[in-house]
């Protein structure tokens, strides 16, 4: 530590372990040799001992037919297909149920977040047994809970509860009618003459309603719906940029959805809604046609965005608290109501401090649905690193590509996640 | 999910680390532990089910401890470990256990890619499905569209998509984890029928709220073999194991059972002199005392009476011998000799 060199007589580097750079160059090239030597010995060694125990391994197996069959494929999927599509069907189903729940967590969570706020007692009462009972029940249990209790009260699929779409549309278009829509009544009779007969079907079976089938006009509605909803986008950053410079609000919401509903409708209108609808029919024990949601997968989803929704409201609540009064008061001073306070001045500050314990509410969220498998709901974990890792033994390559899947899903959110919070930051001037 | 991560864990370290479970000497480890470590299932009427008392019970239950008894002269120096089917096979190869004994379906990928060795058939079965009396149904055939609960890593799961599509039925089928659950799934109406290995579903029967209002349909759609599997690699061990099975068979056939087990070893019968070890050195062959058989059965019982104490007529299961009859009974079972 005691150089006695000249400051500007630049240093010749000398092989010397006094060297820091050098050092530290050293042990991290031996460090990183010696952790390849040990990964590929571990690799090598299991392989020998596998073989030595007659277990196969390699990759080939996800070739081979898979045999089972899985009850929600997103997509087409029969048991004569392979391993390999089977992983993809498990591991779209971990995706939608992880994205659905997140979504919901988050919209759930951020209400009662802001509820254990409120002004109001019974509110925040409700809010906080809310926050108390789903933080403190295991995950587990919670989606036992949902699907066994909820399930067991459901009728079979002969007694089960049929909603009518069609006098639900019908009692739509007189509605129209008696205001004066006539346009809009006859679409809506025309619709309800598509759908004789009830639609909607609800039994331990799950939800069952009839399957739109769009004909080749519906594609102009929907070309129309995005034209709308790019022009909502421009509408609101046109808004925001107004807001900046005058300070002058504009409901962006309300003509937003104008724009993007509107001219979809009229549309449709005009072209008298190119489409049908196939509609269920209980054929012997199941239904036939339409599309069913199973309960699996609402009880999965709802114990998962139940559950996570309690920790995100503690810290949405933590993210409010952390913004000083000074804001809401000056808020206040300015004459600003408290909704908009909340919404154009607490919460994007509050976000800062929320936006990365969120993350890993969400990470927690993706992992926690391979709990899936306790109530037969067909997951990556339950299909894959389940059925297919027992039929195949094949541990170390299954388990292998499950680890790979979840930690590319945690990464992916966590850069999403970390890219958002880059753009909520505070922006110091 | 844990439990499959302990195992995988388990698997992958003893793998790598070159402790590997096959060559290595099983018996040894077993006496040197003053234990048998044995697999079974988590909870099934006469063929693993711990009483009230947590004493298991049921016929792959005593198969272990007919290895114990032949090893130690004790039938209860046996730890079970309750498996579910989809964890076992990771259990057996990780080490976990000695011998997995399951009812578990012989079949070729399982003794071969899995890296076992089958000791025997300890239970003739076929897949069977029940139903819900009310229903009213008489074959499989009449399933056509129905919701089937199915435990996960299963030959049932398979046989279920086979046996439907090659007869162009429909099905759903929902594969729970555990047996609890999908005994809780099907209890609560989610499925038309339950399906498993007919003699599963007899013990299955018997968890149900309401037992009665369920029937088992007569027709089986594949053949189940159901015995007792070690690790490959490890003769000796399975040679313990494949003989404690013939022994049990034999001595039922010899007309040796626990009652007279005693007096019968001075019987003039050379096969039974053998079987019980006055004469000749059969026990020694495979690592244990010569009176190997006669300890089997003075503690546990010929294969007969194992049978009939758990699924027999007098128990709750009712189940007959049918084909787990000996063969000179009209049966399947068959005890190679012992000489
Ligand atoms: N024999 C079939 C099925 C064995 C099996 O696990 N059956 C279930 C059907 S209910 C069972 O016994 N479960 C009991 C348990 O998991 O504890 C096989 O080997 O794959």
């Amino acid at each position: 530590m005691t150089d006695a060199r000249l400051p500007d007589s630049a240093p010749a580097r000398r092989w010397s372990w006094t060297d820091p750079a050098l050092r530290s160059a050293v042990i991290q090239v031996s460090l990183a040799i010696l952790l390849i030597w040990m990964a590929w010995s571990f690799f090598a060694n299991a392989q020998a001992n596998l073989a030595r125990q007659g277990i196969a391994s390699g990759f080939g197996f996800l070739d081979n037919s898979a045999g089972f069959g899985i009850t929600q494929t997103l997509i087409p999927y029969s048991e004569s297909m392979s391993y390999g599509r089977a992983f993809l069907v498990g591991l779209l189903n971990t995706l939608l149920v992880a994205v659905l729940g997140i979504i919901l967590a988050t919209v759930i969570g951020f209400l009662v977040g802001v509820a254990r706020l409120s002004e109001n007692v019974v509110i925040r009462a409700l809010a906080s047994a809310y926050v108390e009972v789903t933080r403190n029940l295991p995950p587990l249990f919670q989606i036992l809970f949902w699907y066994l209790a909820v399930l067991a009260t459901m009728p079979n699929p002969r007694q089960g509860w049929a909603f009518g779409l069609q006098p639900l549309l019908q009692s739509l278009a007189n509605g129209a009618a008696s205001i004066g829509l006539s346009p809009l009544a006859d679409g809506l009779r025309s619709l309800a003459g598509d759908v004789s007969g009830p639609g909607v079907f609800l039994s331990n079976r799950g939800l069952v309603v009839p399957r739109p089938v769009f004909e080749a006009d519906f594609n102009i509605i929907f070309g129309v719906l995005v034209v709308g909803i790019i022009a909502a986008w421009i509408v609101k950053r046109w808004a925001h940029v107004r807001r900046e410079k005058t300070g002058q609000p504009f409901p962006t919401f309300w003509v937003g959805l104008a724009l993007v509903l509107g001219p979809a409708i009229i549309a449709g209108f005009v072209l008298g809604w190119p489409m049908t609808f196939e509609k269920p029919e209980l054929r012997g024990f199941n239904f036939a046609g339409g599309v069913r949601i199973i309960p699996e997968f609402v009880a999965l989803l709802v114990a998962l965005s139940v559950y996570t929704a309690g920790f995100i409201a503690e810290i949405v609540r933590a993210g409010i608290l952390a913004v000083s009064k000074g804001q809401t008061e000056a808020a206040k001073s300015l004459g600003m109501r408290s909704g908009p306070t909340m919404r154009l001045i607490i919460i994007p500050q509050a976000m800062r401090v929320i936006v990365p314990p969120l993350t890993s509410q969400y990470l927690n969220l993706t992992k926690n649905s391979t709990l899936g498998v306790a109530v037969g709901y067909p997951d990556l974990f339950a299909v894959f690193a389940g059925t297919t890792l027992n039929q195949t033994g094949q541990a170390i390559e299954i388990i292998a590509m499950t680890m790979a899947v979840y930690l590319t899903i945690s990464i992916l959110t966590s850069m999403l996640m970390g890219w958002y919070n880059k753009r909520v930051a505070l922006v110091e001037r | 999910m844990s439990r499959t991560f302990k195992h995988f864990l388990l698997a992958a370290g003893m793998l790598a680390m070159g402790a590997s479970a096959a060559g290595a000497a099983t018996l040894d480890d077993v006496k040197a532990r003053s234990a048998l470590n044995c697999g079974v299932s988590q909870g099934l009427p006469g063929f693993s089910n711990p009483d009230d008392k947590g004493n298991w019970a049921g016929l792959d239950v005593d198969f272990c401890r007919a290895i114990a008894a032949a090893i130690f002269n004790d039938p209860t120096k046996v730890k079970f470990s309750p498996l579910s089917a989809k964890d076992r096979f990771t259990a057996l190869q990780s080490g976990a256990i000695d011998v997995l004994s399951r009812n578990t379906t012989w079949t070729m990928s399982r003794d071969t890619t899995l890296g076992f060795n089958f000791a025997g058939v300890m239970y003739y079965d076929g897949q069977g499905f029940m139903v819900r009396k009310s229903l009213n149904l008489k074959s499989v055939s009449d399933l056509n569209g129905a919701s089937i609960c199915v435990q996960t890593g299963t030959t049932n799961e398979l046989n279920v998509g086979d046996y439907f599509r090659t007869n162009n039925l429909k099905y759903e089928l929902i594969a729970f984890a555990t047996i609890d659950e999908t005994i809780k799934a099907y209890d609560s109406g989610r499925c038309d029928a339950f399906t498993a290995d007919q003699s599963q579903l007899y013990a299955v029967r018997l968890k149900l709220t309401n037992a009665a209002d369920h029937v088992v349909l007569q027709q089986v759609i594949s053949k189940e073999p159901l015995g007792p599997l070690v690790r490959q690699g490890d003769d000796q061990w399975f040679d313990l194991v494949k003989w404690t099975y013939f022994a049990m068979l034999d001595a039922e056939e010899l007309g040796v059972n626990s009652k007279n087990v005693d007096q019968m070893g001075s019987t003039a019968n050379p096969e039974i002199k053998r079987l019980l070890g006055t004469d000749g050195k059969f026990g020694e062959a495979i690592g244990i005392s010569n009176d190997w058989v006669a300890r089997i059965v003075k503690h546990v019982g010929n294969y007969g009476e194992v049978f009939d104490r758990n699924l027999g007529p007098a128990t709750p299961l009712a189940i007959n011998r049918g084909q787990n009859n000996l063969w000179n009974n009209g049966g399947l079972q068959y005890g190679m000799p012992v000489r």
